[in-house]
């Protein structure tokens, strides 16, 4: 029997492309310390400046905004402690606003935070997933430091406005950043653009290696390194480069300007071949998240009596990779949080289904989860209480 | 435990009685229940509902509905095959440890998804002896879970009021953290707080 592999989950990570695994191996030579002077410091120094320029390319930034970090998680934690620090010594801007959908490395640095005294606002969301910016306009004052909004998000794949929230942001004197993650390399990403200080993203979501990602820093933004200890990036960030992993987001970076177009129609065609083919064979399904502003290989479904957990395993044991928003495949008892913050009533959350494409997929895997996935709903709404 | 998670998320049997429920109710099948158990919340993420025959006190057949995780789907069909044939006493006694026992084990945060079956069926139970009008002889021995989402029951929210453990509701919750999840255990367990105070004078 041929085994079936099909993998949509490319939100959660995605595979190395094949140049960045060929590059990743080659740079694992060159084995100098980057910040030696001799000769085999300053090959490993050079690669890593390539890959700098690259990563800057994709997202138009300069080359020196950029701060590589072990990734995205590293980089939002950064963020928020250059705007604690600042409170921490008196600024009159003591408040800082960010939205309820955040990656939990926001949601958690957030919370602990609050527990902490410092003020942070969480602006809402309406059913779409999109920032409500009635709300956010009245949460923006003079008191605020930094305004927080992330670009796509990783559940729903709902893509909010930053650049206006930027402006506006501005106008009142705040800095504002944005965690970029799950949009690099599926739409385009402009630093300059968006208008924000500070950028966050993640290599493992665009083909590159895990372990490795970047804080883009405007050179005027206020910065505080959360890891002290050398004088890497201009002391902004401490510890050995990560040469190969850095090679290979390099890498990634370039593979991710060159496609990205081609990428997004693919994705798009493929999400919504599966959204329309789900629609057609199975009844009462919920599309979550904004169907117009979407990243375009994320589709968010809720399936009522049948729980995500379960549609996830059955799914699995047909070959096909997917997440869910349910409670039970979360090791918690509450289910996803960005739908329940989209108002999505708690019964739908416990049966949402996050399928996410990547360049690797093909018509042939939507043709192949159209065919599996009917049976297993209707099985699980059999043998469900009704 | 270390293979468990190369080979698959729960154990073979686990895994089993996942893809192959035994007893659960057909849609086109007609089941004349004696008693019917209904517990859990769809808001929850996992909600069962046991269906049973009695034929001289004993568990004569059983069918079950169950939304929920595979844990939960393993559990109630587990559940269904050790509880057939027992008498009511022995139903009503089956715990989830021994449910879990017989599924080879469920991880550690999976545990609340079993309780369920158990629960489903002494409710059903309760209601089969409701409807004879009988007196339930089992009921007293039983701890009754109030807050299904952290598994909180009546005896613990005694046992913590009588030691004077928990002297306020927020003690109490912060303890058990009941109500924290879909919160609708909130008001039963003020009842029961402000009845435990009274008994115990605290």
């Amino acid at each position: 029997m041929e085994q079936h592999m099909i993998y949509l989950d490319n939100n959660a990570t995605t595979a190395m492309h094949e140049d960045v695994i060929e590059a990743v191996h080659q740079a694992n030579m060159l084995y100098g310390n980057a910040s030696s002077m001799h000769m085999a410091g300053r090959q490993a120094a050079l690669a890593i400046e390539q890959g700098r320029q690259s990563l800057a390319s994709l997202i138009d930034a300069e080359p020196s905004w950029i701060v590589f970090t072990s990734g995205a998680s590293e980089a939002n934690n950064t963020v928020f402690n250059i705007f604690k620090e600042r409170i921490d010594i008196g600024s009159k801007r003591n408040r800082m606003v960010t939205t309820t959908i955040e990656h939990p490395s926001i949601i958690e640095t957030v919370k602990y935070l609050k527990q902490h005294g410092y003020k942070v606002d969480e602006c809402p969301v309406d059913h779409t997933g999109m920032v409500n910016m009635d709300a956010m306009k009245s949460l923006l004052g003079e008191d605020v430091a930094l305004v927080s909004v992330m670009l796509g998000n990783n559940e729903i794949g709902t893509i909010q406005p930053v650049a206006e929230i930027a402006g506006l942001a501005h106008q009142v004197g705040a800095y504002v950043h944005t965690d970029a993650t799950q949009a690099i390399g599926k739409i385009p990403v402009s630093m300059r653009e968006l208008g924000v200080d500070y950028l966050s993203l993640s290599s493992h979501k665009f083909y590159g290696p895990k372990g490795v990602g970047a804080l883009a820093v405007k050179a005027k933004a206020p910065y505080t390194p959360l890891v002290h200890g050398g004088h890497q990036e201009g002391g902004k960030r401490a510890g050995t480069y990560n040469t190969p992993s850095i090679v290979g987001m390099g890498v990634a970076a370039s593979i991710a300007q060159r496609d990205q177009k081609e990428e997004q129609e693919k994705l798009w065609k493929l999400r919504e071949m599966l959204r329309l083919g789900i629609l057609q064979r199975i009844s009462n399904v919920v599309v979550n998240g904004n169907q117009e502003h979407c990243l375009p290989g994320t589709l968010d479904v809720s399936f009522p009596h049948a729980e995500g957990e379960s549609i996830l395993l059955y799914l699995d044991m047909e070959g096909i990779m997917v997440s869910t928003g349910s409670a039970c495949a979360s090791g918690s008892l509450e289910p996803s949080y960005v739908l329940l913050a989209s108002g999505v009533d708690i019964e739908l959350a416990h049966g949402s289904i996050r399928f996410s494409f990547g360049r690797y997929n093909t018509e042939q895997d939507v043709a192949y989860v159209l065919e599996k996935l009917p049976p297993i709903i209707k099985r699980l709404r059999e043998m469900s209480t009704r | 435990m270390t293979n468990f998670m190369s080979q698959w998320v729960y154990t073979p049997v686990v895994k089993d009685h996942f893809m192959n429920p035994r007893n659960t109710l057909r849609e086109d099948e007609q089941f004349d229940a004696d008693g019917i158990g209904n517990v859990g919340s769809l808001a929850c993420g996992d909600q069962m509902e046991v269906l049973i025959k009695v034929k001289d006190d004993k568990i004569a057949d059983l069918r079950w509905l169950t939304y929920g995780c595979a844990s939960a789907i393993a559990s109630t069909s587990m559940m269904s095959e050790m509880a057939i044939g027992l008498t009511l006493e022995q139903a009503y006694h089956l715990t989830p440890a021994a449910i879990t026992e017989a599924l080879g084990g469920l991880p550690e945060h999976k545990f609340h998804c079993s309780v369920l079956g158990d629960k489903a069926l002494r409710a059903a139970i309760d209601d089969y002896l409701a409807k004879q009008g009988r007196e339930n002889p089992f009921k007293k021995h039983v701890a009754k879970t109030i807050c299904e989402c952290k598994n909180v029951t009546d005896v613990q929210i005694e046992d913590l009021v009588k030691t004077k453990q928990a002297k306020t509701l927020e003690q109490l919750q912060e303890i058990t953290e009941y109500g924290t999840v879909c919160g609708k255990c909130k008001q039963a367990v003020s009842e029961l707080f402000d009845e435990y105070k009274h008994i115990y004078n605290v």
